[in-house]
């Protein structure tokens, strides 16, 4: 191999020499924990928030009729199925009656017996009034003595209190057998109001126990949803509110609505508010009792006011605060924060003034004596 | 003066830089093996910093919530917050599990965080790009090393999630990406079982004589229903009150709540000293290993390499150079060896070796000079045995041979 001059070489060497240096000292002092940390800046800026509330909730019928039987019984027969339409008054099924008819034609018998027996009742007063019409006569013309008329009297008046006890007794038993076809009636299924068959839970032939419902009606013109609001993140909820609610089968299309109430009574178990959500217009097809839906309620716009995006906030020594960028330095300037929006806009009530710029992103935690490199976006974060 | 050993280098300067080069990826790869420990550690580390906690509340008598599985109520953080000296509590569930998104699927921590505003413990305490999250369900937070993107739509068992915001640096213990999602969600993925199950367990439900009583047709339904809520978390994070001692706290916490609370020091000893000890032992071992070998190697280095002049030493000796001179000479160029081979190593661990590590590799700067150090030592000492053979060499060698 030739050599190279001196010169030559020592030019070599320092080619060689030279950029490793500078590479050296850049890898030090530009990648690793001495190197500036990224930050992407931010303004504060004023502007109107238009807050909102998400919750998710199931969708339900408002109101669900559980139909079934007042005593146990065994089912007769049940005309109808799920998914059927009914009418008010319309008869779903019949619990078998057992002997309850044939308790009806007896007393339909003690009737007819208590109506015979009144007509018997009625003979007798006749015949006993018309005894005494007839031995008041004889008595004027002294044909009988007064004993003999005091009886008749007598006779009639046991005659007219027969006449009272048969009415009575016939009023009885008809009450009787109109109680037994109360009963009777009673062992029918009958729609209340027009509604929509959701569960048929016994067949004909089971037995049921006093108050175990065989059929459930809902009324499908009042769906709505119950709405479960964290209770960390349901301030300003309120009555009257519009809504726009996501069925999970609908994923991406969404039905109007409003709140129609809060809850008084809070679920304190798992720290919900809950809230009835109905729609604007019942969606067709209907959608199934018990779906899951996503509902975003709208509260009413706030007045403009400083605001900043949350991925600014950070927390040092229990407080909240954020990196103030001031002449190329950082600055933790604690901050009191209101009312915040879905996209994560926050309102600063004190600390920061419009037009001041934040720290908005970090490609590391930062310290007060971070060195940083204000950057359009972190590496990799796109 | 001449510098002999500038001379000497300026003879055969290709073979001199290629030498340190060759030494230098030698030496890289065991400071990326330094980082590679280090790393592992650090990795341990940020999950601890990261949930900002100061005490972990965790189910008693159990290592939780990273080293052994934990489960709590989750309405003990209530109690907790009574504790005086208790600035903040929130619960907090972890499961590391594969997250779908599309077709592919990522090894993830997911991780249940209470609702609340930025700074809650657990939650990621920086973005790099997006927002936190804002809504109580269906919306998560992603490590940007799982390669989710913001607006990617995630699959969580049975739900999907939008990905809303992207960080940094947030892993488990085992360097597995974090993917923050609310709590309430997180409890249902970590506790909700796939549909099959579920409907198995309302038939076994059903057909359980004790909990289908035809007197009482409403029981089965409320055991079905008290059978699919999840009412655990996996730990309360607490923050304690600026001055109050973590220590007192935590030990009010054990003795009227029977928890098991761990302090900040407490947790890092459970993750570095039990959680990762054997995999980072290992990884330490290989350093060790690493280490000697390469120190060796550049005691060999230079030894060859000062054995390859022994006839110029040979020449030197015979025109009555002085010993220092020839001391001096070798142990330049062996430093200067050391120096090349240093920088070649810490320049080609940084760029490109870490980068292609699939999990983290932390470089620390201590270790660089440790590094540097132990170097300029190895250099030394064995240009000390390259010395010691040149100057026992006989000035005939030069003519002779």
């Amino acid at each position: 191999m030739k050599k190279l001059p001196l010169q030559k070489r020592t030019l070599a060497l320092v080619a060689v020499i030279i950029p490793l240096l500078v590479l050296f000292i850049y890898v030090a002092f530009r990648s690793g924990p001495l190197a500036p940390v990224s930050v992407v800046l931010t303004t504060v800026e004023n502007k109107s928030l238009s807050p909102a509330l998400f919750g998710i909730g199931t969708v339900e019928a408002r109101y669900t009729y559980k139909i079934g039987p007042t005593v146990a019984g065994r089912v007769k027969h049940l005309d109808i199925h799920v998914g059927d339409h009914v009418k008010a008054e319309q008869v779903l099924g019949e619990i078998d009656s057992v002997d309850l008819d044939k308790l009806i034609q007896a007393k339909n018998a003690a009737v007819r017996r208590t109506k015979a027996q009144l007509n018997e009742s009625q003979a007798h007063k006749d015949y006993a009034q018309n005894q005494v019409v007839r031995y008041e006569k004889l008595f004027k013309v002294h044909s009988v003595s007064e004993e003999l008329l005091a009886t008749k009297k007598q006779e009639l008046r046991i005659a007219q209190t027969g006449l009272i006890a048969a009415r009575e007794e016939l009023s009885r038993i008809g009450i009787e057998r109109e109680a037994l076809q109360a009963q009777r009636n009673n062992l029918y299924l009958i729609a209340p109001v027009d509604g929509l068959v959701v569960s048929r839970n016994v067949n004909p032939g089971t037995t049921v126990v006093a108050g175990q419902p065989v059929v459930e009606l809902i009324d499908p013109n009042t769906l709505w949803a119950n709405v479960r609001l964290d209770q960390i993140r349901s301030e300003g909820i309120s009555d009257g509110l519009l809504a726009k609610i996501t069925l999970r089968s609908q994923g991406g299309e969404f039905q109007a609505g409003r709140v129609l109430r809060v809850e008084p009574l809070a679920d304190a178990v798992t720290e919900e508010t809950l809230v009835k959500v109905v729609f604007d217009q019942i969606p067709t097809p209907l959608p199934p009792i018990g779906e899951l839906v996503e509902v975003t309620i709208a509260l009413p716009v706030l007045a403009p006011a400083p605001v900043i995006p949350n991925a600014a906030i950070h927390h040092i020594d229990g407080r909240l605060g954020v990196w103030q960028f001031i002449n190329g330095d950082l600055r933790f300037i604690f901050v009191s924060l209101g009312r915040t929006d879905l996209e994560g806009q926050v309102q600063v009530l004190a600390g920061l003034n419009i037009g001041d710029q934040v720290v908005l992103y970090s490609e590391n935690l930062l310290h007060e004596n971070s060195r940083i490199n204000v950057v359009d976006h972190i590496q990799g974060a796109r | 003066m001449i510098s002999l050993a500038g001379r000497d280098i300026m003879h055969s300067w290709g073979k001199f830089v290629f030498t340190g080069i060759g030494l230098g990826l030698l030496i890289g790869i065991t400071l990326s093996m330094a980082g590679i420990y280090r790393g592992m550690v650090d990795d341990a580390k940020v999950l601890l910093d990261n949930s900002s906690a100061d005490l972990w509340v965790v189910q008693k008598n159990t290592l939780g919530p990273y080293a052994e599985s934990s489960s709590i109520y989750d309405d003990t953080w209530r109690g907790i917050l009574g504790v005086q000296g208790a600035a903040q509590a929130a619960n907090i569930t972890y499961l590391t599990m594969q997250v779908r998104q599309g077709k592919r699927d990522v090894r993830t921590m997911v991780t249940g965080i209470t609702a609340g505003e930025p700074g809650t413990p657990g939650w990621p305490p920086f973005l790099i790009t997006g927002r936190h999250i804002t809504r109580g369900h269906y919306e998560a937070v992603a490590d940007i090393a799982s390669g989710f993107k913001l607006g990617d739509r995630l699959q969580i068992r049975r739900n999907h999630y939008t990905v809303v915001g992207i960080t940094r640096r947030m892993v488990s213990s085992s360097g597995d990406p974090m993917i923050f999602i609310p709590l309430k969600d997180a409890q249902e993925a970590q506790f909700l079982k796939d549909n099959d199950a579920i409907l198995q367990q309302r038939r076994r439900t059903a057909e359980n004589p004790a909990f289908n009583r035809p007197q009482v047709p409403d029981l089965l339904d409320s055991v079905i229903t008290s059978q699919s809520i999840n009412p655990y978390v996996n730990a309360v994070l607490v923050q304690v009150e600026s001055g109050y001692n973590a220590e007192q706290i935590a030990e009010l916490i054990r003795r009227w709540k029977h928890l098991t609370v761990y302090t900040r020091s407490q947790m890092e000893e459970i993750l570095v000293g039990k959680l990762i000890a054997t995999s980072a032992k290992q990884i330490f071992m290989f350093l060790v290993i690493l280490s000697i070998v390469s120190s060796a190697i550049v005691a060999f280095i230079i030894y060859t390499l000062t054995l390859g002049k022994i006839r110029e030493i040979a020449v030197l000796k015979l025109l009555g150079t002085k010993n220092r001179t020839i001391v001096g000479l070798i142990m330049q160029q062996s430093i200067a060896l050391g120096l090349i081979g240093f920088v070649v190593g810490k320049i080609s661990a940084t760029l490109l070796m870490a980068p292609i590590f699939p999990k983290y590799v932390l470089l620390q700067p201590l270790d660089s000079i440790m590094g540097f150090i132990a170097v300029v030592i190895i250099c030394i000492l064995s240009s000390i045995i390259a010395i010691n053979a040149a100057l026992k060499v006989d000035p005939a060698e030069a003519i002779g041979g």
